[in-house]
């Protein structure tokens, strides 16, 4: 987008959590409820100076579990509301993610993750796929799952994510970690529109003309239950229907097709630019919906390609998703880094020797 | 002969992870001091943790020591002294653990009255993370989180514990140090819960952000603010604004300890059992 008056594209330059705030601030978010972890505490930081500045609400809570909950009676009120975590203050939001997946209501939850189990540490990891991608919370539970690899989209998925969690009331979770939250880079604000606000006939805000809403996620007479969990099953199958969203960097001509998200797929892309140096067609399949993820996707171009290479900062999570989306099982290799970032080096010397076998 | 921290310190440890100027350094040697006077033997000791650099401390010390998930503290250790109840146990917590976090096992593990010696070290900040406001930030200051001066009400510590029924309920200060060395003998030795609010300062997080110059100056806030209970009870209504008693505050001996009334119990239920077979 042009500046009128200056003729520049205007750019911000800031780390990736401030980025989530921008995107948040921008995309209508007025109600913010946090607690402090590491290494997300920009997010609550920065929230806790602007929101009072735009009239908006922030509050730090007395722990995790009761940060959802407030998010979840924020929501029931009809606001656009977000809260971020990491780690182990993710694992006690569940409870309360899993009530508000059952109650219907639109949230933002931010996981700039650490490495586990546990304490852990608070090294970049993605050991919190499954969680965030099989549902954590109890009763069969599942949540859309953006996942970020720039500052950029930090910022755009953030809007994203409101955006979604408004269209099929749910809440939607951005899987970050420590390496996309810290890192500072620029990004372009312009590149993409907010969410418009929308129509929340369901929310507790008084009713005159309508009857009174009554939010719950309790169902108890005869099959109740049962309907309503084909109900959200309908939901999910709708989301993965039309959500999916991924990035096919180099894959045209691409003969060893990496896949991977976040700050891992940021390194594979130099490391792909290198190979292909060296002559090796490398390509990339960049799931950012990590839920629904690209099944098709990755079974087409599995079909084509001699191998997948599936590179993840653990011991191998995602790529059980690889191996669900096709059944080329035997073209499929694992890479793993648990708590640390590899380098571009260790994923070329792994796309060379995979490069020299399939030669 | 100088007193040799060492027996209580665990090989390979040091240097601890503290700030320069942290008076967590001044806690811990005074715990081993106290630990020492009562010859406590470090086979017999638990000392259980939660998260935060408070928590860290037993790390430090050679004992059965847990390092537990942030704010369960109170939870582990009622599961060591339930399992071995002939054990001494005492948990260490910071402000933010023991009293947000954890404020809800706080008040459950002072109702049951379970023989646990809990150390809640208030720097009034959440010193790990960065300097976040805690429930005992006092009004006005600055966290990174109450960037426009906090808002939230504070827990007076010694009234919560007494109001949730702990049995002995005292304070201490990072400064008042020979005083400290005796609150924590008289906590460690009382059969009950006991709790001890032990002041402290983090100049890294709350000190520099709140006008006090360094670490010293804290210190000096702490020798001006606090005075012994006695001292404290004797000055007239007026006099007592900003000022905080010191020492031993509450203290009731022979209320039912936890552990011996569920051993009752369970013998009760066994006698009768045998009785009817
Ligand atoms: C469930 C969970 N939430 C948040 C954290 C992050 N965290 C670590 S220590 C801490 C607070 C520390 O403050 P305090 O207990 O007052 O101790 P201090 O560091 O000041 O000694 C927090 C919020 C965590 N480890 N686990
Ligand atoms: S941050 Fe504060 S509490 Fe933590 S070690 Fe440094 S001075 Fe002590």
């Amino acid at each position: 987008m042009k500046d009128a008056d200056a003729g520049t594209v205007h750019r911000e330059f800031v780390k990736g959590n401030e980025a989530i705030c921008h995107g948040a601030l921008a995309a209508g978010c007025r109600h913010y409820f946090g607690y402090p972890i590491t290494p997300q505490n920009d997010i609550p930081e920065y929230m806790s100076t602007h929101m009072a500045a735009h009239g908006g609400v922030f509050l730090q809570a007395e722990s995790e579990v009761a940060t959802i909950n407030m998010l979840l009676g924020a929501a029931a009120a009809g606001k656009r509301v977000m809260t971020s975590s990491s780690g182990p203050g993710i694992s006690l939001m569940q409870e309360g993610i899993s009530y508000m997946a059952g109650s219907e209501l639109p949230a933002v939850i931010v996981n700039i993750s650490r490495s586990g189990p546990g304490l852990g540490g608070i090294a970049p990891s993605q050991g919190d796929y499954f969680q965030a991608v099989k549902g954590g919370g109890h009763g069969g539970c599942r949540i859309p799952v953006l996942a970020p690899h720039s500052v950029q989209e930090m910022y755009e998925l953030t809007m994203h994510a409101f955006e979604l969690a408004d269209r099929y009331r749910t809440p939607v979770m951005i899987l970050g970690d420590a390496i996309i939250g810290q890192m500072k880079e620029p990004y372009t604000p312009g590149l993409c529109e907010p969410p418009g606000p929308i129509d929340k006939p369901w929310a507790t805000t008084g009713c005159a003309g309508r009857p009174r809403q009554h939010v719950k996620s309790l169902y108890l007479k005869d099959d109740d239950i049962e309907r309503h969990n084909w109900k959200l099953h309908e939901k999910l199958q709708r989301i993965e229907k039309a959500e999916v969203r991924a990035e096919s960097y180099h894959l045209e001509d691409a003969r060893i097709v990496l896949v991977a998200f976040g700050t891992a797929a940021r390194v594979c892309k130099t490391a792909i630019q290198w190979a292909r140096k060296e002559g090796i067609a490398a390509g990339m399949i960049r799931p950012v919906t990590l839920f629904p993820f690209p099944k098709t996707l990755v079974h087409e171009t599995a079909g084509k390609a001699d191998l997948l290479l599936v590179v993840e900062m653990n011991t191998g999570q995602m790529v059980e998703d690889v191996m669900i989306s096709t059944s080329h099982h035997d073209k499929v290799r694992f890479m793993g880094k648990p708590c640390a970032m590899p380098t571009p080096d260790d994923i070329l010397a792994e796309i060379r020797l995979l490069a020299g076998k399939t030669s | 002969m100088a007193f040799d921290y060492n027996q209580y310190i665990r090989g390979g440890k040091l240097p601890h992870i503290w700030c320069p100027g942290c008076t967590y350094g001044i806690v811990f040697k005074s715990l081993i001091r106290s630990l020492d006077a009562i010859k406590q033997d470090k086979d017999d000791l638990a000392v259980v943790s939660g998260i935060g650099c408070a928590s860290r401390l037993p790390g430090y010390l050679d004992a059965n020591t847990l390092h537990t998930a942030h704010g369960r503290a109170l939870t582990f250790a009622t599961g060591v002294k339930m399992a071995a109840p002939g054990k001494r146990v005492i948990a260490l917590s910071g402000d933010g653990d023991a009293t947000a976090i954890g404020g809800n096992h706080f008040i459950h593990a002072c109702r049951r009255n379970i023989d646990i010696t809990v150390l809640v070290l208030n720097n009034y900040i959440y010193g790990m993370t960065g300097g976040q406001h805690s429930p005992t930030t006092p009004k006005g200051h600055n966290a990174t989180t109450m960037p426009y001066g906090n808002i939230d009400p504070n827990f007076d510590i010694p009234k919560l514990a007494i109001g949730a029924g702990a049995s002995f309920v005292a304070r201490g200060t990072a400064y008042h140090v020979p005083a400290l060395d005796k609150i924590l003998i008289e906590a460690i030795n009382h059969k009950g819960l006991s709790v001890v609010e032990i002041i402290n300062a983090c100049p890294t997080t709350h000190g520099r952000r709140n006008k006090f110059k360094n670490a010293t100056d804290q210190l000096l806030w702490m020798k001006d603010t606090f005075m012994p209970l006695a001292a404290f009870d004797k000055l007239p209504a007026e006099k007592t604004e900003g000022k905080l008693p010191l020492g031993v505050l509450y203290k009731k001996e022979n209320a039912p300890e936890y552990c011996e009334t569920y051993a009752a119990m369970s013998a009760g239920v066994r006698q009768k059992l045998e009785g009817r077979a």
